[in-house]
Parts: C-alpha cells; sequence; structure tokens
C-alpha cells in the first residue's frame, strides 16, 4: 500500500516548507506573543486598576474576544481593517494591509484577552505586602508595578504564558484562509500542486506534534526549576 | 515628629477599627506600641505613612500633613522606613538589589552609590557575605536584618515597624531585637508595634496600650510597667508577663 505514496515530495519541498513556511509561522507566532503578552499586561492592568470604567471596558474586551471563533476574527480584520483604514484616515479609497500585517494585528489582539487573564492570575498570586512594601520605600504606582509586581507575576505565570505561546503556534496556521504560505499553507500548495495530500498532511502534522511536544517538554522542566527557586 | 490626632477609621459603617487616636512620636523619641490582636495597633501605624486610609482626624510628620491630598506621599514615605512582619523583601531581587531598588528609583542614587550605602548596611546587619544571594536563601531573621538594611538605605527620619519579630522563629527573634536595640540607641526614631516587652523595657520611652481600637494607656515606660492604670492594661501585662 505505501508504494503508493511518494514520499519524497517531502525532500523536493523542504527547502520551501521550512525556510519560506516555517519562518512565517515561527516569526508570526513570536511577535503575536510579544504584543499579545505586552497588550495583555496592560489590559490586565487597567482591569485591576481600581478604575471601574476602565476595568469595566477592559472586562468587556476580554470577553468579547474569548467569544469569537478566532477563524472569524482572522476573515473580518482582513476584510474590514482596509475600510476601518479609509473612515480613520479619510482617504478616498481603501487602505492597503498586507496579510502579514492584518494577521498580524488579529493575532495580538486576540492573544492579548488571553494572555491578560494569565497576567492577571499573576498579579494576583502576588502577595499585597510586597506593593505595601515598594509604596513604603516611596516607589510610585508605575514603579511598583513595574519592578516588583510584574516581574514576579511573569515569572510565577511564565510555564502557563508558554504553553499558550505552543497553542498559538498551532493556532497561526488558520492564516490558512487567507492563503497565506504559512507552514501549513506551504506544505497545502505543495500537496495540491503534487496531488500529494496524504503525504504533506501527514508531514505537517508530525512537525507541528514534534514541536509542540518538545516545546512542551521544556516547559514542564522550567516549571519544575521555578518552582523549586521560589 | 509624628503627631496624630483624633484619627478615628472605620472599615465598614458599623465596624469602626480606630477611635478618636491621638498621639505623638517626638524626635529621637522610642515609642512601643501594644495591645492584643485585633486592637488596630497595626493599622495605627499603617496609617502613619498613609499605606491603610483613614476617614477622620490628621496624622502629620515632620509637619507634613499625610492625608493631605497634595502631599506628595511617594515622597514622603520614602523618609519614614518600614519594617513589616513578613519581612516583605523582593523575592526576584538579590539581596543587595534589594537594598538597591528604591535608593536608585526613588533617590536617583547612582549604582556605584547605592551598592556602597547597601554594603555598608549589610555590614552593620552582619550580612555582607549573603549580599549576592535571594531572599529565600536566607533564614528568617537573617531576611528581617535585611528588610532593616533596606530601610534604613533610604536613610528616613523615623522608622516604623509593624510587628518584626512575630513571625521569626524564638531562636531568631535577639538577634533582630538587638538591630533594633542599636538602632534606638544611636537616637532614631521609632514607633514600634510588637509584643517584645523586654524590648519595651530596655530602649522604649513611652509605651502605648491599645485595645479595640482606642488608645487606653500612653505612658512613660516607667510608669507603665510600674502600675498602669487602666484595668485593661494590667490584665493584658499580667498575662503576657506571666511566663
Amino acid at each position: 500500500m505505501l508504494a503508493n505514496f511518494d514520499f519524497d515530495v517531502i525532500r523536493r519541498s523542504l527547502s520551501y516548507l521550512f525556510i519560506d513556511g516555517m519562518t512565517f509561522t515561527v516569526t508570526l507566532t513570536a511577535l503575536a506573543a510579544a504584543g499579545g503578552l505586552f497588550f495583555g499586561t496592560m489590559i490586565a492592568l487597567m482591569r485591576l486598576s481600581g478604575y471601574r470604567v476602565m476595568g469595566w471596558i477592559a472586562g468587556l474586551y476580554v470577553d468579547f474576544m474569548r467569544s469569537l471563533p478566532l477563524v472569524l476574527v482572522i476573515f473580518w480584520f482582513y476584510f474590514l481593517v482596509p475600510y476601518i483604514g479609509q473612515w480613520i484616515t479619510g482617504s478616498s479609497r481603501p487602505i492597503k494591509v498586507g496579510a502579514f500585517a492584518s494577521s498580524l494585528i488579529t493575532f495580538i489582539l486576540f492573544e492579548a484577552a488571553y494572555f491578560s487573564e494569565i497576567m492577571r492570575a499573576g498579579i494576583q498570586s502576588i502577595s499585597r505586602g510586597q506593593p505595601a512594601a515598594a509604596s513604603a520605600l516611596g516607589l510610585t504606582y508605575a514603579q511598583t508595578m513595574r519592578y516588583v509586581v510584574l516581574p514576579q507575576a511573569f515569572r510565577n505565570m511564565l510555564p502557563v504564558l508558554l504553553t499558550q505561546t505552543i497553542v498559538l503556534f498551532q493556532d497561526t496556521s488558520l492564516v490558512y484562509v487567507l492563503s497565506i504560505p504559512d507552514f501549513l499553507g506551504a506544505a497545502s500548495k505543495v500537496a495540491q500542486r503534487d496531488g500529494r495530500l496524504v503525504e504533506m498532511y501527514l508531514f505537517a502534522a508530525l512537525i507541528y506534534f514534534t514541536i509542540s511536544c518538545v516545546a512542551s517538554y521544556f516547559v514542564r522542566r522550567l516549571q519544575a526549576r521555578i518552582s523549586i527557586i521560589r | 515628629m509624628i503627631e496624630i490626632s483624633h484619627v478615628n477609621k472605620w472599615y465598614s459603617p458599623s465596624f469602626q477599627v480606630l477611635k478618636d487616636c491621638t498621639t505623638s512620636v517626638a524626635k529621637g523619641e522610642v515609642v512601643v506600641v501594644c495591645g492584643p490582636s485585633g486592637s488596630g495597633k497595626s493599622t495605627l501605624i499603617k496609617c502613619v505613612n498613609a499605606l491603610e486610609p483613614f476617614q477622620d482626624g490628621a496624622i502629620t510628620i515632620d509637619g507634613l500633613k499625610v492625608n493631605d491630598p497634595k502631599t506628595d506621599l511617594p515622597k514622603l514615605r520614602s523618609r519614614v522606613g518600614m519594617v513589616f512582619q513578613h519581612f516583605e523583601l523582593f523575592p526576584h531581587l538579590k539581596i543587595i538589589d534589594n537594598l538597591c531598588l528604591a535608593q536608585q528609583k526613588v533617590l536617583g542614587r547612582g549604582q556605584e552609590e547605592a551598592t556602597a550605602k547597601g554594603m555598608k548596611l549589610l555590614e552593620r546587619v552582619g550580612l555582607k557575605e549573603q549580599a549576592q544571594k535571594f531572599p529565600a536563601q536566607l533564614s528568617g531573621g537573617q531576611q528581617q536584618r535585611v528588610a532593616i538594611a533596606r530601610a534604613l538605605a533610604m536613610d528616613p527620619i523615623a522608622m516604623l515597624f509593624d510587628e518584626p519579630t512575630s513571625a521569626l522563629d524564638p531562636e531568631m527573634i535577639s538577634e533582630v531585637l538587638d538591630v533594633m536595640v542599636d538602632l534606638a540607641r544611636e537616637g532614631m526614631t521609632m514607633m514600634v508595634v510588637t509584643h517584645e516587652m523586654g524590648f519595651a523595657r530596655k530602649v522604649a520611652h513611652r509605651v502605648i496600650f491599645m485595645d479595640r481600637g482606642e488608645i487606653v494607656e500612653d505612658a512613660k515606660k516607667e510608669d507603665f510597667f510600674g502600675q498602669p492604670r487602666s484595668e485593661r492594661a494590667q490584665q493584658f501585662l499580667s498575662k503576657i508577663l506571666s511566663h
């Protein structure tokens, strides 16, 4: 049965798959994780700020993003952002937003909602004595957050943040709907072109599986190390 | 130095934690605050540097009103050192960095100056060798001595101690008290919430006894230990001194 399969197609397309496809996937994952963490932290701080309106807006945003399927948001954004841009800048035609920029913005906005919940839990895990001690030394609220609370929250939550990033790594394959050649998109293109669907999708699955498993293993080791330090 | 006048604080309309508290701490004076748990003594000392808000009354430190919205609170707090029951060292920073952080970010001292000052104070509390360690690697007594050094690094005009030995194992209490006794003898203005009556006997000028949110007794040390006027203070003393 295996005789009907041509696994050489994988070897022939390796450079396209990895140099083009995987580079895009990893770049998108890294940038979206960094952006999501930054904005997620801001949202978490808004929710915990004690200002009711700010907390309410942040909460609404998180609930909204978490109740929508990611594919839908990616689609919407891709088709809507040019028009929103036109409306904001007042130009005569929809502004051009590349597929990469559009998908990156989408992922940052989407991940920010998830990262904000992780960071909120992290900030709440810090005992109240820590910010009290920082204030007692004369640090301002911003300095207390920047130098005392957030570093600890980030360290405590690092395993969870990384696990979420692994999920994000898999989720980036959804840019496939915008026919962007990420790793899965590239594999799919080769599969369709050469009529080798089984081989290519099998290979893509194997690669996602391997990378995610190895990453999870390192996250578990990191978790063990952190719990010793604490 | 510290003036507390008619301070009232409510947690809720039906629960008043501080009732018309009035007292003061003069420059160079050591005042010990004691009383049963829940009497509001920790709350009172936290009101002094505005870690706890209060609804009524006034507290001034060195002429600056703590509960005035125009007061630059971070600046005021940076001049008043505070030591907590649970040390509250920053666990993600090395000991020396615990001492340098506020010096650099609040007082604007350079890295070198802050480190030098920090090392000097670590030497003073006998922990120079621990400078490069993390707080979790130190014993409770050592951590509390670091916390005192961290507060002193800001060159405070007064020090507040909130039950500094309550979370310590018995054999570590004296090493912390020794540092505090030295500090008191050097003339530091101190307000100390503690049950350590030995410390009070040794260095306090005045003792305040609180019960149910009220200052019941505010007397010179000799009078307090000689013959407290209130019955509640007598009962309290007989209970904690009988062992």
